[in-house]
């Protein structure tokens, strides 16, 4: 009995703390919203926004409701995020390797580039690239054209756009590609086990991936052109490309400093993971009669992959949590658009930055959860 | 002398090939040397873009010659063992090394050679250097935000009292060594808050948040001397009622000018800035969210289901927003759930949010230090009889702790990187002034000065924080 209250009593203590707490919140906001005038609830998403904004992947303008308009933030973050994450892995990957090159000049360089880069704010990266090294570009008039087709400029990067006829029949081409390989890569591990032969499935992989979308450009129809950037007079001075897909500077900024910058990372968390397989795996496998090639991928990178990932997770969540810092240097994001300009225009505080930390709230559990899964998955089972 | 085969580098030939290589080698990085300090093209004769990877070739040709196994020349072995082993490393290597000469000329000029130091106007500036007057002017509003020149002593003065309080510890007898947690945890934290509130900001010591304080440093040093069992409820109902009461009945009204300083004068947290802002809030933060998350790393593996949900959402909830939403609530919707004649300062505010933000990391951090120790240190310190709190502070948590000494370092480090971030509430720091001076008409286009500067402060401080707690980590390692 004793033992029981012992074991309730402080849970109940601070339960009710907790709910004093949040009562003495909402108290407080029911009585200053009356105060103020305010009405809580969330009908002003479908209301007509009636702002701009810059950059935007789907159709969006003034006259969209407000829902829309956190669309439109919301994509763009994760627009910024995927691009940052793809770049940063990328990098991350090569720096982290090249850390454990035995070329000392490759590894101080990879060092120092990782201490550099991580001992720096990121939003001072950001505001780095954006006022002071992206303002250096030139004007669009007097461009350079890169491979003949790309134009870095102040006002961003213009590049061509494809103009596709018939995307869907690549794409199918493509998707039957992509089946077709995992199709053979099951037979040849079937094969193997049976008979002990290898197929050459990486050659054939490769083949097919080209070979197949190749067909249907010649047999299916599909045609595939370019829309290059050309340059337009709005004014005596002003300047303009037209055509063509134009990334603006802040995308640009923001996702060289956050690719950057979580590259460091991705890179520390690579160098771990492969130092930690153990010199015995690589020696016991190399003397069972594996070649160096079927040591990386059948031995190290399957106990290194099991490191590297979780932490590797972890940082993706990062960098799209960091992609809030869009709103320092005005990338429409979710933040700037629907925390600062709606939030500004509606005055509705508590419903709009609850949803905002609801959104970023919701997508880093579903990750989280997704790696538990994972993690779970790939755990080394112990008898 | 044998038949030399020059596809074929081998020890038989080895100083011929090691003459040739060498020259070669050492070609191609005098042209490159020449061109990018001189601008002198020795290979200019040749088409542009020949001229262009004829020191690649050249260099590489003379790597792949003095690549000679157990050559029997101590040096070359180790120049081949660690940039040369193989082609592609040599091509890379090359690539570095060129990378290196070609950009130091640019980079010099840029921050030595050709930058203005002197003078104090824009008009220095005309060079294609680095325009370090334009800091020089700005410095003061750099280090001390928009605070009154007259009265930047006081922040001089304080943080040189501070650091000289802080570095007790290392003048500190053996026999007072054991107090030092205390000091460190309780009373330093109290003094360094005394002396920004007091001094700094210039304000009474008697205002409503101190009443908060003083409860809290009076009810943790009693609450050493309470026995354990009643800690927990102790720790609930007596800070509370101490506030009260210092609130309501030992502090009147007319007292609260009292502990003001005469010819200090007022100035408000919007006028801080600067670096010295950082090392506030920092300060500040670091000493909140490490407690904060100690008690919510606990509480999440507590035996108490209820408590370890509610450690649950806390730590989930404020690892899953981003920083700058958190300091959003605070500045706009934190208000709203406040009594309306409750006025909390913008900068308290910032320290409570990214405390609690950071708290969260924190707790994350200490509970893998918590979940690697080995279930017999628990069930060692149970058997002699130890009860919750004191088989924690006396034997998991000082072992936990040092386990996570580069997981906190590296949260601490996040903490340090996230402070500019405070320009959301419109507080500037450092990154924030270098904002506001790139937009003064009188020096515009100076921008990258500034952040290059920051950049570097900031680097400093990082690196240096880095390296304190690798050497921390080495001190206290111990073989288990």
């Amino acid at each position: 009995m004793d033992l029981k209250l012992q074991k309730i009593i402080p849970q109940l203590i601070t339960v009710l703390v907790v709910v004093l707490v949040f009562g003495f919140f909402t108290y407080n906001a029911q009585i200053n919203m009356e105060n103020r005038g305010i009405d809580f609830g969330y009908g002003f998403l479908s209301q007509e926004s009636s702002f701009d904004v810059q950059f935007s992947l789907i159709e969006y303008d003034g006259s969209h409701s407000y829902f829309r308009a956190y669309l439109v933030g919301l994509l763009n973050t994760i627009l910024v995020s995927v691009i940052g994450i793809i770049f940063a892995t990328i990098l991350g990957v090569i720096v982290g390797v090249a850390r454990l090159s035995p070329n000392y000049l490759i590894n101080q360089f990879a060092a120092f580039y990782v201490e550099f880069f991580r001992n720096i704010p990121l939003l001072l990266q950001i505001f780095f690239w954006y006022f002071a090294a992206l303002r250096a570009l030139p004007l669009p008039q007097d461009a350079d054209a890169i491979l003949g087709v790309f134009y870095l400029t102040i006002k961003g990067l213009y590049v061509p756009a494809f103009i596709w006829e018939n995307l869907n029949v690549f794409l199918y081409s493509l998707i039957a590609a992509i089946v077709a390989i995992v199709v053979i890569r099951i037979h040849a591990r079937k094969v193997q086990e049976t008979q002990g032969k290898q197929l050459p499935v990486f050659w054939i992989a490769i083949g097919l991936i080209f070979i197949l979308p190749l067909l249907s450009f010649l047999i299916g129809g599909v045609s595939l052109s370019f829309e290059i950037p050309k340059l337009k007079q709005l004014a005596t001075t002003s300047f303009i490309y037209e055509g063509g897909v134009s990334l603006p500077p802040e995308l640009i900024a923001l996702t060289l400093s956050l690719a950057l910058y979580t590259a460091t990372f991705i890179a520390e968390c690579v160098r771990a993971g492969i130092q930690g397989v153990g010199k015995g795996q690589k020696e016991a496998a190399a003397s069972i009669g594996l070649n160096p090639n079927q040591v990386l991928k059948l031995v190290v990178m399957p106990q290194a992959l099991r490191i590297i990932i979780p932490p590797t997770t972890n940082q993706y969540l990062n960098l799209t949590k960091n992609s809030s810092l869009a709103a320092a240097i005005a990338y429409p994001d979710l933040v700037l658009v629907f925390a600062g300009t709606a939030l500004m225009q509606t005055g509705k505080a508590i419903e709009i930055v609850s949803i905002t930390m609801l959104t970023y709230l919701s997508l880093s559990i579903s990750i989280s959860i997704l790696m538990n899964w994972y993690n779970k998955k790939i755990a080394i089972k112990e008898k | 002398m044998s038949k030399i085969n020059f596809l074929k580098p081998d020890k038989d030939n080895l100083t011929t090939f090691l003459y040739i290589g060498s020259f070669l080698f050492v070609i191609s990085v005098i042209d490159v040397f020449l061109n990018s300090f001189f601008s002198l093209n020795i290979t200019g004769f040749l088409p542009s873009s020949l001229s262009f990877i004829v020191p690649i070739i050249l260099g590489f040709i003379g790597l792949y010659f003095i690549r000679i196994e157990h050559s029997g020349y101590k040096f070359l072995d180790q120049v081949n063992k660690n940039i040369n082993t193989n082609n592609f490393n040599a091509i890379l290597s090359l690539l570095i090394i060129f990378i290196i000469i070609k950009a130091t000329p640019p980079i010099l000029s840029w921050f030595v050679v050709d930058a203005s130091f002197a003078g104090d106007s824009k008009d220095v500036c005309s060079g294609t250097g680095a325009c370090w007057t334009y800091i020089k002017v700005w410095f003061r509003r750099f280090m001390y935000g928009m605070y009154p020149n007259a009265e930047q002593w006081r922040i001089n003065l304080s943080f040189i009292a501070l650091a000289l309080l802080g570095s007790v510890g290392y003048f500190a007898t053996e026999k007072y060594k054991k107090y030092l947690t205390l000091y460190y945890v309780i009373i330093y934290p109290f003094i360094a808050f005394l002396f920004i509130f007091f001094f700094i900001s210039g304000g009474p010591i008697f205002f409503d948040f101190s009443y908060g304080i003083i409860a809290a440093v009076i009810s943790i040093i009693v609450g050493f001397f309470i026995p354990s069992k009643f800690k927990f409820y102790y720790f609930i109902f007596v800070p509370i009622t101490l506030y009260i009461v210092l609130k309501y009945f030992v502090f009147y009204e007319e007292l609260i000018e009292l502990g003001k300083l005469d010819g200090l004068n007022w100035v408000e947290t919007g006028a801080w800035g600067g670096l010295s802002l950082t090392f506030i809030i920092s300060f500040f933060c670091l000493i909140f969210c490490f407690p904060i998350g100690m008690a919510f790393a606990l509480g999440r593996r507590s035996d108490f289901p209820l408590i370890r949900y509610i450690s649950i959402g806390f730590i989930e909830f404020w690892r899953g927003v981003p920083l700058i939403t958190v300091l959003f609530m605070s500045a706009v919707m934190f208000p709203m759930f406040l009594p309306a004649d409750f006025f909390i300062d913008k900068l308290v505010r910032c320290i409570i949010a990214i405390s609690l933000f950071e708290a969260a990391y924190v707790a994350e951090v200490i509970r893998g230090g918590l979940q690697a120790l080995p279930r017999g240190q628990y069930e060692a310190a149970k058997s002699l009889g130890m009860g919750y709190w004191r088989m924690h502070i006396f034997v998991i948590l000082p072992q936990a702790l040092k386990l996570v000494i580069p997981g906190i370092a590296n949260t601490f480090l996040a903490l340090v990187k996230d402070t500019p971030l405070i320009f959301v509430v419109g507080l500037l720091e450092i990154v924030g002034m270098l904002n506001l001076a790139k937009t003064n008409p009188k020096w515009l286009g100076f921008a990258m000065e500034g952040y290059v500067f920051a950049a570097i402060i900031f680097w400093i401080i990082c690196y240096a924080m880095s390296k304190y707690s690798y050497n921390l980590e080495q001190k206290y390692k111990t073989e288990r």
